[in-house]
């Protein structure tokens, strides 16, 4: 079983949910985020995720766009991150978000092999849909790297079939129409689509886009297996003073949040 | 030649490289397309609004001066230029508006770089009735600042991009952006054969019309096809249009311009078949200008609307196969070809099929008076008069005509020369 799969099954055990906190590789530096990792890990955090800088972020909103743009004026490439995963060596597993094309240009096959020995757990590709992902679901599959594929409030429960057949650790739930950024307010439908998932699968359902409270964080909690918190901590990292410190104290609080909702046994199975 | 095999791939190229959040709306959009494509009633209405309102067919033109200044093969020029809007953007925008209006969807949104087809969707919404949102990069609406107007006069929001490069590129992820966020209540009006499928087949289609017309015309005046097809590529819907319904016919051979900028080799240019490498950009697997890291590269064009890293899949597919051949053209060619056309022909042509024209220099010479070559003159230059009036400023005028722009007075095709009247005495 791999990383991202025993965690859950130690989650489910405590009727606890995963707190999934992003950063963007290299934002403002690789320095800062190889801090950010071990500083998240102590936080509480049960999973990172790692962004990789892209020129073209077509699922992000503002905050994550100028993340990536401050990654990529450092020069921050695919193969800078994985090596920045392989020197970190993170007490829980590391989950790399990538547009595809940084991936492409690698070499998928190449990518995976790499990825997986440095550490890294698990991908998400926001712009590969699973009916496309059959190179990397075939590379990722023998070196053990997780797949992991979004399902959107609009997916049919055709496509949340489709889905589910290929995605392994978890499945990302996106709880909005739209792209990632802050919101005041989420959506009632995340609750549908997280039910109408468990009906085809039990690959546990992670929730993000706009989850930026420790109060919403809870709220998700109590609807799916783990809660991903993104342009709200690299908001964080775009004010100037000890970056590291105010990741920590915001993940901190996101993790009492969520887990005054474990204690009520509100998870699933 | 069936260009499209399983998944909306042209060989390996296209496929459907977005957001889940958009998967569901694709599908939808193929199945609809798919019906009104077989649905007689929408192709009729289609044709009534491109004759009525937009006015096709437009005139497949012998060029005679500029055929005799350049001294090759003979060339005529699909005039695209003429229709409503001055270019051939709104054969696709009439058909994607129409098929939003068929489909329920009370708004389009779109992208432009040049303003064309932001324009081409705001006068194709305004006469349908919808809500029309055109994102613009910043840059591309100070150095476009006309069409931004003429979008607004209809009726359209412009939404200004500021991310990235503020050019096309980001345009259209902005757009992108828009949809996966409305998509339930919006219809993205993509501008060309690019994009997800079925975005790249459907605006083939919709500008095919350009080379169906042409078969036709050119069918009637020289009895064969003709021997070149020429026309210019950014995203590449004009050159697709033209070439598409001729590529069962190998004898037509068919070359696609790019913007070369300020040379290829100085990296300064747009020249994506030319000069990129295969990847993934907004939605589909085709060539890019791109870094050895995937980060996709800034381009330069003197024309916003060739200004583009990418290029329709069906064209990466092309120039695999080798059935059509992909070369750059400079700015400066390019400016000179604007100026050649003008003072040959009194047509003055935009800087995108400007560097078609350029090319032509290259090509033409090299071929006899037996030979018939087409270029795809896919817009008027109105838009581009002040642009080029600053970059050149006052050098165009009679004395600084181009050597091969020579002063010989055109011969009339119904009663002969002024001379051969003054020569052959009293009328």
């Amino acid at each position: 079983m791999s990383r991202i799969g025993a965690t859950f099954d130690r989650l489910h055990g405590e009727h606890r949910q995963a707190l999934v906190p992003f950063v963007v590789a290299g934002d403002p530096d690789l320095a800062t985020t190889g801090q950010a990792v071990r500083a998240l890990a102590r936080a509480g955090a049960d999973m990172i995720e790692l962004g990789v800088p892209f020129s073209d972020p077509v699922a992000d909103g503002p905050i994550n766009q100028r993340a990536y743009q401050r990654a990529l004026a450092g020069g921050v490439t695919v193969r800078d991150v994985i090596e920045l995963v392989g020197q970190a060596r993170s007490a829980v597993p590391v989950v790399l978000l990538s547009y595809y094309n940084p991936i492409v240009q690698y070499g998928v096959g190449r990518f995976c092999a790499d990825a997986a020995r440095h550490g890294v757990d698990g991908v998400v590709i926001p712009d590969l849909p699973a009916d496309e992902a059959d190179e990397l679901v075939t590379a990722a599959r023998p070196v053990g790297l997780d797949t992991i594929f979004l399902l959107a409030p609009t997916s049919t429960d055709a496509r949340i079939r489709v889905v589910a057949g290929r995605s392994s650790g978890f499945i990302y739930g996106v709880s909005v129409t739209g792209v990632t950024g802050v919101r005041d307010r989420l959506p009632e439908e995340i609750q549908e689509l997280v039910e109408r998932i468990r009906k085809v699968t039990r690959v546990p359902v992670c929730v993000g886009f706009g989850v930026s409270t420790p109060v919403q964080a809870r709220r998700v909690a109590e609807i799916a297996d783990g809660v991903i918190v993104g342009s709200a901590l690299v908001a964080l990292l775009e004010q100037p003073g000890d970056k590291v410190a105010r990741l920590e104290q915001f993940v901190r609080e996101l993790r009492e949040a969520m887990d005054a909702v474990g204690a009520r046994g509100a998870g699933p199975s | 030649m069936a260009s499209v095999t399983q998944k909306g791939r042209f060989g390996k190229y296209g496929g459907r490289y977005v957001p889940e959040t958009l998967i569901p709306a694709l599908d939808e959009l193929e199945q609809e397309y798919e019906r009104y494509r077989q649905d007689r009633l929408f192709q009729e209405e289609l044709a009534y609004y491109l004759q009525r309102y937009c006015g096709r067919p437009t005139p497949l033109y012998l060029a005679e001066r500029l055929t005799d200044t350049l001294g090759g093969a003979r060339i005529y020029l699909k005039r695209e230029d003429l229709l409503h809007t001055g270019a051939h953007k709104i054969n696709n925008t009439m058909g994607q508006v129409l098929l939003a209006h068929r489909m329920g969807k009370g708004r389009v949104i779109a992208e432009t770089g040049a303003g064309q087809h932001g324009v081409a969707t705001a006068t194709a919404a305004a006469m349908f009735g919808l809500a029309c949102d055109v994102y613009m990069g910043a840059e591309d609406m100070v150095r476009q600042e006309l069409n931004v107007f003429r979008m607004r006069l209809l009726g359209a929001r412009v939404i200004p991009v500021e991310s990235g490069s503020r050019t096309l590129k980001d345009a259209i992820n902005e757009a992108l952006r828009d949809w996966v966020t409305n998509v339930r209540t919006t219809f993205y009006v993509i501008g060309s054969v690019v994009g997800p499928h079925p975005y790249p087949s459907m605006v083939r289609d919709f500008q095919s019309v350009i080379g169906r017309e042409v078969r036709a015309q050119i069918t009637a005046e020289i009895e064969r096809l003709p021997d070149y097809l020429v026309a210019c590529v950014g995203g590449g819907s004009n050159a697709m249009g033209l070439f598409y319904p001729f590529i069962d016919d190998p004898e037509v051979k068919m070359v696609g311009v790019e913007a070369g900028g300020l040379g290829v080799a100085t990296g300064h240019h747009a020249a994506t078949l030319v000069a990129g490498t295969p990847g993934v950009l907004h939605g589909a697997f085709s060539y890019l200008l791109q870094d050895g890291a995937g980060q996709i590269s800034s381009t330069h064009s003197v024309s916003a609307g060739l200004d583009y890293p990418g290029v329709g899949p069906e064209h990466s597919y092309f120039k695999e196969t080798g059935r059509a051949q992909y070369v750059a053209v400079s700015d400066q060619d390019a400016l000179e070809g604007f100026r050649l056309l003008s003072q040959t022909e009194g047509i003055i042509p935009a800087l995108e099929p400007a560097h078609a024209i350029a090319y032509l220099r290259t090509l033409v010479p090299t071929l006899s008076r037996d030979h018939v070559v087409v270029v795809g003159l896919s817009g008027r230059g109105d838009k581009d008069v002040q642009h080029v009036s600053r970059i050149v400023q006052s050098s165009i005028d009679a004395s600084s005509r181009p050597a091969d722009a020579t002063p010989r007075i055109r011969q009339s095709k119904f009663a002969g020369t002024p001379a051969d009247k003054a020569q052959g005495g009293p009328p």
